[in-house]
């Protein structure tokens, strides 16, 4: 049976590898973007078309209340009810506390934990009523270790922790599943910004040897999304390639 | 919209958004006792109420609400503004 996906932030990256995931599982597949990513995000919707799915674009701060109602309204009026939710948007502005500005704190803060308050309360209506949902949001390990410079988005990251773990006990009864994915050092815009020796120093301490591939995180994710993945709830699985931070 | 048909929406909601058994809903009956209503379904409750009637119900006033009867009082008052 068909559901309908919801993916924040899916124009580039693990977004990106996921919507084609959900769709190539055969769900109709909502691929949301930020202002500016029109096109990228129109790429990956002909992307979904051409390997035989379905799906629309929508843009969206999810960061803002009435851009994520808009958007919810947008996608439930051209797909239907959003069954499975992938809180995936995130950004970084790394840098010591001691030299944090305010506003990178509280950027990263909105992008990235704000917004997965207001999609997963959107998204979850349906899904209690319906009898059935999936949330899973794309935490970090750095939420789970902490990593330098980056207090910021580590925090915002750990707070997806608590929220998943939260909600998946307020509506598990319900037969909705709420899950996070803590991906470590995956290869996307995000870490090729990292400097030279960043990037060789975190591959010495993976255990395979070398920083995940988009679609290695986004299986992960189909599967907490999937039927098979009913009994996991209030989980976060770590996809780091065995690391040792 | 009198009483009696406040009433009727409210246990046809009943049955319809929490999958209630119709001859359980009565006036008196409690939501947490006697229909074994959960704190999430007493939500949901709430929302059905709201967009059924339209009309908004505050934390405050939905903790008066433990009987079919109470959420009747509650939705009556609303609409009489």
């Amino acid at each position: 049976m068909t559901k309908v996906a919801l993916v924040t932030g899916g124009s580039g990256g693990i977004g990106r590898a996921v919507a084609l995931e959900l769709a190539a599982r055969g769900n109709r597949v909502a691929v949301n973007y930020y202002v500016g990513f029109a096109e990228a995000a129109a790429e990956v919707l002909e992307e979904i078309g051409s390997a035989g799915g379905e799906g629309v674009t929508v843009q969206a701060d999810v960061s803002d209340p009435q851009d994520v109602a808009q958007m919810f309204a947008t996608v439930t009026e051209q797909l239907g009810p959003v069954d499975i939710l992938v809180n995936n948007a995130g950004i970084t502005r790394d840098g010591l506390l001691l030299r944090m500005e305010t506003d990178d704190w509280d950027a990263v803060l909105s992008t990235n934990l704000r917004s997965v308050y207001l999609c997963s309360k959107a998204a979850l209506r349906p899904m209690v009523r319906s009898r059935w949902g999936r949330i899973v949001s794309i935490s970090s390990v750095a939420g789970l270790s902490g990593n330098v410079g980056q207090a910021n988005y580590a925090a915002s990251k750990a707070g997806v922790v608590g929220f998943t773990k939260s909600v998946a006990k307020e509506v598990g009864s319900r037969g909705v599943t709420v899950n996070a994915i803590a991906p470590g050092f995956i290869d996307t815009d995000m870490t090729r910004k990292l400097p030279d020796e960043v990037r060789d120093a975190a591959s010495g301490s993976i255990a395979l040897g070398r920083f995940g591939l988009p679609r290695e995180v986004a299986s992960a994710v189909g599967y907490l999304a999937s039927e098979d993945a009913a009994y996991i709830t209030g989980q976060v699985l770590v996809v780091d390639g065995g690391m040792a931070l | 919209m009198d009483r009696s048909e406040i009433e009727n929406r409210i246990k046809n909601l009943l049955v319809s958004e929490l999958g209630l058994d119709e001859s359980r809903v009565s006036a008196e009956a409690t939501f947490e006792e006697d229909l074994e209503v959960d704190s999430l379904g007493v939500v949901e409750l709430l929302m059905a109420l709201e967009d059924e009637f339209g009309v908004k119900i505050p934390d405050e006033e939905a903790e008066e609400i433990g009987t079919v009867g109470e959420a009747v009082d509650v939705v009556e008052a609303k609409l009489a503004g």
